[in-house]
């Protein structure tokens, strides 16, 4: 953007004013990167074995888990929504690929992908409920919420009598699945998990999708003016649809790494995680009133949550005091966008 | 409410309006909203619709954009009667509008803002991806070429003032080749010099041959650019002119409720007379 050639090669000497430092402040993910930094300096700085190469692969599993999610709840906010039943969704996507393979006999990838289908749908469902009845995100997705988490315990024990799913680990296709969805290298004493790669690929991909492509304007154009968009042409209902289904995307991602992790699903998995999502991606500078953010943010917010849970471990703290410090993170992380929002702004 | 084509002038006899409503009516529920109201738009002229506050306005600029049908009367573009889907289907005709107040997403760059809904691409497949350069560079230019010279496209367009997003706006329809350019009070919050700002571009889309439907309740902006006049009064079409027919002060008086303001100055000359208990 820098070399613009023929006329505009002639710069527009109050361009000048545009000084790096601004430009740099204008990033959404700024506050959540120094606070990234604040995170770990303190932690290196009270837990000795924070800084091993061991230490590090374990917070990076941590941060890949909760940013494989982060990522597409984080355009879901900037298009202006929430979605309060991600993550009891991942429980159920893990479920439903279990208990159909197990009960249908079936090859375990063929439940893997009529898990995908079942994910999509209820991604579609709230996506539809949403543009529908034009009811707030948060009471449809909160309704789907207490319905999967009913759905999870209910299914679970009328098909396996208990609140477990049965083993599938010696079933046909389970070595390959788990492959890519649980796999795990050691490099140089460091086990580095597969799900990290999952999680540079789709937050790579969300971040092309939203600064490159048409939908990504799209998504922007939604969450920051809905009528506007909606009179310039912009398919307004398509798009909030597509954000939910890749929501339940990522879902079914989380999902399948849950189940072919081990080779069993608990059925009350995943209540609060989607608070964790969205924290994620408030802390990455996605604004609450949508228009606003970044997938990229998100991924330091849920680096920021790998080395504060992880971080407490290895300083020997009491780990109940790790909510205290996600809230306080939060907070001073909003905080700080907000300042830093304003300030950008008002140096114009 | 059939008068109207009696008093336009000799001016268009044989001329194919851009777009004409005839006696269009919309209907909520049991309200009227509108009724009877008859509009035409010419290539190169600006036609202005006034009125107070629940007149009706909003009501016919949402006919004319595509986003409510109506109900009753004929609505022509290019002389083919035509009932319009959606705000795309308007755009797809050469029909673009700008609101007042909803023009443009505030926190999203200027280049951004100026393709929303019209991105251009290059690329195939899953490279497919946003022509960013050429979006940049056009919307310098195109601003430019309206006579707006902004400083940096990448700021947020909610740091440009009113009449600046305005004018944005404007040259964004222009650039897509709209036909006709619908108004929704352009200067409404706007300042005197910013309001003149403005009514400049409106003027150099009307000079680069666009129809322009201007909606204002501001008599004073109306006849400094229109052409033609269409008075709005509760719903109802309360009169119809064209510049020849008519001046300023007879179309403020008009705007400013005339006989109403007659029966109001009667009103309250009689408020403080000593009337019947009933009315404390």
């Amino acid at each position: 953007m820098t070399a613009g050639p023929g006329s505009s090669a002639v710069v527009d000497e109050r361009l000048l004013r545009t000084s790096p430092l601004r430009k740099l402040l204008g990033r959404p993910e700024l506050g959540s990167v120094v606070g990234a930094l604040a995170v770990f300096l303190f932690f290196a700085i009270v837990a000795d074995s924070f800084l091993r190469a061991t230490s590090f692969g374990t917070v990076l599993y941590a941060a890949s888990t909760i940013g494989i999610m982060a990522a597409p709840v984080a355009l879901l906010m900037i298009g202006g929504e929430f979605d309060l039943s991600a993550g009891v969704m991942v429980t159920s996507s893990a479920l439903v690929s279990s208990m159909f393979s197990y009960q249908m006999t079936a090859n375990v990838w063929v439940g893997v992908f009529v898990s995908l289908l079942v994910t999509l749908a209820f991604g579609a469902f709230n996506g539809f409920m949403l543009t529908r009845t034009k009811l707030p995100s948060f009471i449809i997705t909160l309704g789907t919420f207490l319905m999967l988490t009913g759905m999870n315990l209910g299914f679970t024990k009328l098909i396996s009598g208990s609140v477990s799913t049965k083993t599938i680990g010696n079933m046909e296709g389970f070595p390959s699945a788990r492959k890519l969805f649980a796999s795990y290298w050691t490099i140089g004493g460091v086990e580095l998990k597969v799900t990290l790669l999952w999680w540079a690929g789709l937050v790579a991909v969300a971040t092309w999708i939203l600064l490159r492509t048409r939908f990504g304007n799209w998504i922007f154009a939604v969450g920051g003016g809905a009528d506007a968009a909606r009179a310039v042409g912009v398919p307004v209902v398509r798009t909030k649809i597509g954000l939910y289904l890749g929501v339940a995307f990522s879902a079914w991602v989380s999902g399948q790494h849950l189940l072919f992790s081990y080779d069993v699903v608990q059925s009350g998995e995943g209540v609060g995680n989607e608070l964790i999502y969205i924290i994620a991606a408030v802390i990455g500078g996605c604004l609450i009133t949508g228009g606003y953010g970044s997938a990229i943010g998100s991924a330091v917010g849920a680096f920021i949550f790998g080395m504060t849970s992880k971080g407490i471990v290895y300083a020997e703290w009491n780990p109940d005091w790790f909510k205290f410090f996600l809230g306080a993170m939060l907070l001073l992380a909003t905080l700080l966008n907000a300042w830093v929002r304003k300030r950008a702004e008002a140096t114009k | 409410m059939t008068a109207p084509k009696a008093q336009d002038g000799p001016q268009d006899t044989g001329r194919q309006a851009l777009v004409e409503l005839d006696d269009v009516a919309k209907y909520y529920g049991n309200i009227k909203a509108l009724e009877g109201v008859s509009l035409e738009v010419h290539a190169g002229e600006i036609s202005c619709v006034l009125g107070d506050n629940g007149a009706g306005k909003s009501t016919l600029i949402k006919i004319i954009a595509g986003l409510h049908r109506h109900d009753a009367g004929r609505f022509l573009i290019d002389g083919e009667e035509t009932t319009l889907a959606n705000p795309r289907d308007a755009l797809d005709r050469g029909i673009a509008t700008v609101y007042q107040d909803l023009a443009v997403v505030p926190l999203m760059p200027v280049w951004r803002n100026f393709f929303l809904g019209s991105e251009p691409t290059t690329g195939a497949g899953p490279f497919k991806r946003l022509d960013v350069k050429l979006m940049r560079e056009t919307t310098r230019s195109a601003l430019l070429r309206m006579g707006i010279d902004l400083r940096d496209v990448d700021q947020p367009i909610g740091t440009l003032s009113g009449g600046e997003r305005q004018c944005v706006a404007i040259a964004r329809a222009v650039h897509f080749g709209a036909k006709v350019l619908v108004l929704d009070e352009p200067t409404a919050a706007l300042g005197v010099k910013q309001s003149g700002v403005v009514l400049k571009y409106i003027a150099a889309a009307r000079d680069a041959g666009l129809g322009v439907v201007l909606i204002t309740h501001n008599p004073h902006h109306a006849y400094l650019v229109g052409d033609r006049f269409v008075l709005l009064k509760r719903g109802v079409m309360a009169g119809s002119h064209t510049k020849e027919s008519v001046t300023l002060d007879e179309l403020t008086r008009q705007m400013a409720g005339g006989s109403e303001l007659e029966e109001l100055s009667h009103e309250l000359e009689r408020a403080p007379a000593p009337g019947s208990g009933d009315s404390v």
